[in-house]
C-alpha cells in the first residue's frame, strides 16, 4: 500500500511539474531573469502548490499517525545553520546556471532528454561526493 | 493575466521591470501547482513523510533498512509521468540552451547544494513553506535569492 501511494504521489508531483512548466529549463530561467524579460508564471505553481500544502501539513501535523497508519515523519531541524543556509545558496547557483532543480531533472530523464540524463548524472555524482565527505567526517 | 496585470503594473513603472506577456503560463501554472500540492497531500497524509525530490533520491545513497522500495516507487512514478501525460496529450517543448560542461557544473552544484542544505524547490518551497517551517522559509529564500543573481550574472553581466 505504502509503495503504491508513493508511486502515485510520484506520477502526480510528475504530472504537475509538466503541466506548470518546470520541466521546461527555459521557462525556469526566464522566471529567474528578474532583469530581463520577466515571466513571473512560476511564482503560480508555487502558489498553487503551497494552498493545497497549507491544508495538508495543517491536517498532518494534528495527527501522530497517517491515514494508513503509519508514524508521521515530519522534520524536526529547527536551527538556522551554516549547512542550511550555503547548501541553499549553493543549489541556487546550479538552478540558476541550468534551470534544472531535481524533480524535473528526473522527469526530463524519463522523457529521454539526453542534457537531462547528463545533469541527473552529475546530481548524482554531487550526493555521492556529499555522502563520501560526510562519511569521512564521521 | 488580469490579476498579474494588476499585480505587477504599478511595480513595473517603479523599477522599470518588463514582462514577458507573451510566454505567460498563469492557468497551467496554477493547475500543475496544484496537481504538485495534491502529490506532496497524499504522500504526507497517507505515507507520512514529505515529498522532498532531492531527499528521496539522497536517501538511496544512504540505503536503510525497509526504505529502498518506497523510495524507488516514488522516483519511478516521476519518471513514468511523462509517459502517462503524452497518452493523453503531446507533451509540451522544451529548450535547453546550456552547454553540457555547464550542464555537469550545474547539476554537481544541486546534487552536492541540497544534500548539505537539507532539501530543494520542493522540500523546502512546497513542502516546507507549506509547514510554515523556518528553516524552509529561509533555505528558500537562499537559493531564490543565489537563482536570480546567478541568470543576472550569466545574462547581464558575462553576455
Amino acid at each position: 500500500m505504502t509503495n503504491f501511494f508513493a508511486l502515485l504521489s510520484g506520477l502526480t508531483f510528475g504530472l504537475g511539474l509538466i503541466v506548470s512548466g518546470m520541466t521546461n529549463p527555459a521557462k525556469v530561467l526566464g522566471f529567474l531573469d528578474i532583469a530581463g524579460e520577466w515571466d513571473p508564471s512560476l511564482i503560480l505553481v508555487m502558489g498553487g502548490a503551497i494552498v493545497i500544502g497549507l491544508i495538508a501539513f495543517a491536517l498532518a501535523k494534528k495527527r501522530g499517525s497517517s491515514f494508513l497508519g503509519l508514524p508521521m515523519q515530519l522534520p524536526t531541524a529547527r536551527q538556522l545553520d551554516r549547512r542550511l543556509i550555503l547548501g541553499s545558496l549553493t543549489f541556487g547557483v546550479g538552478w540558476g546556471l541550468a534551470g534544472i532543480c531535481p524533480g524535473p531533472a528526473l522527469v526530463l530523464l524519463g522523457e529521454g532528454v539526453q542534457q537531462g540524463a547528463l545533469f541527473v548524472g552529475a546530481m548524482l555524482a554531487g550526493m555521492g561526493i556529499f555522502e563520501w565527505l560526510e562519511r569521512r567526517k564521521a | 493575466m488580469i490579476i498579474f496585470k494588476l499585480l505587477f503594473s504599478s511595480a513595473s513603472t517603479a523599477t522599470h521591470m518588463t514582462i514577458d506577456w507573451i510566454h505567460l503560463t498563469p492557468y497551467s501554472a496554477l493547475a500543475g501547482g496544484v496537481l504538485i500540492g495534491l502529490a506532496a497531500a497524499i504522500f504526507v497524509l497517507l505515507n507520512g513523510r514529505i515529498a522532498g525530490i532531492s531527499g528521496i533520491i539522497g536517501g538511496l545513497l544512504r540505503p536503510k533498512q525497509g526504505d529502498l522500495a518506497w523510495r524507488s516507487a516514488f522516483l519511478i512514478g516521476l519518471l513514468a509521468a511523462p509517459w502517462l501525460y503524452q497518452t493523453v496529450a503531446p507533451l509540451p517543448e522544451i529548450r535547453i540552451d546550456t552547454g553540457s560542461g555547464m550542464l555537469v557544473i550545474a547539476g554537481l552544484l544541486v546534487g552536492i547544494g541540497t544534500r548539505y542544505g537539507s532539501g530543494c524547490t520542493s522540500g523546502h518551497g512546497v513542502c516546507g513553506i507549506s509547514r510554515l517551517s523556518p528553516r524552509s522559509l529561509v533555505a528558500t529564500a537562499a537559493f531564490m535569492l543565489t537563482g536570480f543573481v546567478t541568470v543576472f550574472i550569466v545574462r547581464h553581466l558575462l553576455a
